[in-house]
């Protein structure tokens, strides 16, 4: 007979062992990385520990060697965050009254309209933004159908631009954003509605106070699926928005490839993980005590 | 499953008894090589050639300096095979004793990045440019000056595309004011930084993919481009034409070499071998539409690449080539720098 605290750590062992190993091992890596020196050609110096490639995110030297502000890479973050919360704020707009919408049929329509959103996940996102950079360019089907209705006079000159970028996010993770939401509106006992309404609540005063509290759930983790896989989209800057303005994604990169300088690569994506995380618990706590939240 | 497994046991069983030669991993840069090519080199030694790709020298380093075994023979740049040297990664197996050594031709016999050849031998090499349709530009003809595309004409506004790196365009805008390319002086690298913010507004893009189908699309009048793409722009876009700027033009050139610890390094060198043989390396060029450096292979290369003066190099132009530098990390952070600030 095995004692309780034996059987206890076996079962546990399996997911310390996956945490340890899936997460804080190559964290702790990254980590230590960003406290070295760059090697001359790619890498890192190990022994040589250095803070520089964190003071390089804010200061620059400049040509006396004193150290002066340099916001160009909080810079490159804000647009970054600005470009993702745009997304996730659109994908929110067009997600919630989709799912709603879904939510209210029956359950063969359901059905129906759940295998029509995932769709899309059977080709490569690659490809479909490559199909994208076809429908937006100059000539392409976008302007086609809009120039016959009247919308557009001349070209449409949008690929390559930031709204090219945006219109791209907002096509990727719109899925992320209905399905969790469409899960906890499924679930819901729609009698609650029909009661908020015998109660004398009008139709607005109903979808506030009994739905949106019920759903917040699926908002929130809607919210951060679609947040920061945006936040760190590689491609899609690339090659909707032609490459002039860089990314965090791109960022990151950079420093890994040509500019050889890997612990200012680990420090970003340091920076970029403590932003995310300190928004995460941030929603955590504030939602935690909304009404709407699973207890 | 397991009677997938079984057959795929089978399968590797019988691959070791058909190709008696054994086998050779050969790690190259995507769409470089012809897969007939290989197919010959199967057929004239018994030595199975299993191809892996790659898309820049930095992913390269990046894996072998993360301890990737298992190829045998790699294909890095000039400057990438003296920091490869410098960190101890390549086998010095001395190129220079093959017996077709005898055909590689200056100055690839004897580059800055490998003097002695003693780890590396040529396979292709270019130079970067840039292309334009020669019936969309005003007059139908631009000077041959890195001036055309950094400052081009106003009518080209949104026509003109850069090649989306870092090392590329720093270099180029470097050569345009004759600038060190290596410079360490932050000023001369605000004099870059400002020439390519002059720039940015006349780019539709930075972009280094599909560069010669959005030529050959007429989707864009001119575009930074290498001299083989361009050979094969030309194939659909009659009009267009290859620059080699008069400030001088990155000269590049991709080489063959073995990695440490190749566990197949007789056929590697086997292969090296028989690549520098003229015959065998003409294929390679009709393919990739770059010249080599081998003595005789123009005899049996295209009637078009022969005639075609973006890949065969009026002797004029060739003193306008520059070999690209290993520069100090203190420039390569300025280089970084002005990049940042132009996409920031």
């Amino acid at each position: 007979m095995l004692s309780a605290s034996v059987r206890r750590t076996g079962l546990l062992a399996p997911t310390v062992i996956t945490l340890f190993v899936f997460m804080v091992l190559p964290m702790g890596l990254m980590a230590w990385m960003s406290f070295l020196e760059p090697g001359t050609y790619g890498g890192v110096q190990w022994g040589h520990y250095s803070a520089k490639s964190y003071i390089q995110f804010l200061y620059e030297w400049d040509l006396d060697d004193q150290l002066v502000l340099n916001t160009d890479y909080v810079g490159i973050f804000l647009r970054s965050f600005l470009l993702a919360g745009g997304a996730t704020l659109a994908t929110l707009l067009i997600g919630f009254p989709t799912a709603l919408y879904i939510a209210l049929k029956d359950e063969k329509a359901r059905n129906r309209w759940i295998l029509l959103i995932s769709i899309p996940f059977w080709t490569n996102l690659l490809v479909r933004t490559f199909a994208w950079m076809l429908l937006l360019r100059n000539g392409g089907l976008a302007e086609q159908f809009l120039s016959s209705i009247g919308l557009v006079k001349e070209e449409l000159n949008i690929l390559y631009t930031p709204t090219a970028v945006a219109i791209g996010l907002v096509y990727s993770f719109l899925p992320f954003m209905i399905l969790p939401i469409y899960t906890s509106l499924e679930k819901m006992d729609w009698k609650l509605v029909e009661a908020a309404f015998d109660l004398g609540a009008n139709r607005w005063m109903a979808f506030r106070r009994v739905i949106l509290p019920l759903a917040m759930p699926g908002i929130v983790a809607g919210c951060m699926l679609v947040l920061i896989p945006a936040l760190g989209s590689y491609f899609i800057p690339e090659l909707l928005g032609g490459g002039k303005s860089l990314m965090i994604g791109n960022l990151i990169q950079n420093q890994f490839g040509a500019s050889r300088n890997w612990p200012f690569g680990a420090a970003l994506s340091f920076a970029l993980l403590t932003v995310v995380m300190v928004t995460m618990i941030a929603y955590n706590l504030r939602f935690k005590r909304a009404p709407g939240a699973d207890k | 499953m397991k009677r997938r497994a079984i057959a795929l046991m089978t399968a590797f069983a019988f691959s070791g008894v058909v190709h008696a030669g054994g086998e050779l991993n050969l790690y190259n840069w995507s769409d470089y090589i012809p897969l007939d090519l290989l197919k010959k080199f199967e057929k004239d030694t018994g030595v199975k050639v299993n191809l892996d790709v790659y898309d820049s020298n930095e992913s390269l380093l990046a894996k072998l300096k993360a301890g990737a075994t298992g190829y045998d023979v790699i294909v890095p740049s000039d400057y990438m095979v003296k920091i490869m040297v410098a960190e101890g990664l390549l086998d010095k197996v001395e190129i220079n004793k093959l017996p077709n050594f005898k055909n590689v031709t200056a100055p690839l016999n004897k580059p800055f990045f490998d003097p002695t050849r003693s780890y590396s031998a040529p396979y292709m090499w270019g130079v970067t440019g840039f292309t334009y349709d020669s019936a969309r530009v005003p007059g139908g003809k631009l000077p041959d000056s890195w001036k055309s595309f950094f400052e081009p004409p106003a009518e080209l506004k949104g026509q003109v595309v850069a090649l989306n790196d870092m090392n590329d365009m720093f270099v180029a805008a470097s050569l345009y004011l004759k600038i060190d390319q290596c410079t360490e002086d932050p000023k001369q690298a605000q004099k870059i930084l400002d020439t390519l913010m002059k720039q940015k507004p006349m780019l539709a893009m930075y972009n280094s993919d599909g560069t010669i189908e959005r030529m050959q699309a007429k989707e864009v009048i001119m575009h930074h481009q290498w001299n083989g793409a361009a050979h094969r722009t030309k194939e659909k876009l009659k009009t267009a034409v290859f620059v080699y700027p008069k400030e001088g033009m990155p000269f590049w050139n991709d080489n063959f070499a073995i990695p440490k610890g190749a566990k197949n390094k007789d056929n590697a060198l086997k292969f090296i071998n028989w690549m520098m043989a003229p015959e065998n390396i003409a294929i390679a060029s009709n393919f990739t539409g770059y010249n080599n450096a081998i003595k005789g292979s123009d005899k049996f290369m295209d009637e078009s690449l022969r005639s075609d003066p973006a890949v065969n190099t009026p002797a004029a132009f060739k003193s306008r080539f520059v070999p690209n530098k290993v520069c100090s990390p203190k420039a390569l952070a300025l280089r970084d720098k002005v990049w940042t600030k132009l996409k920031k």
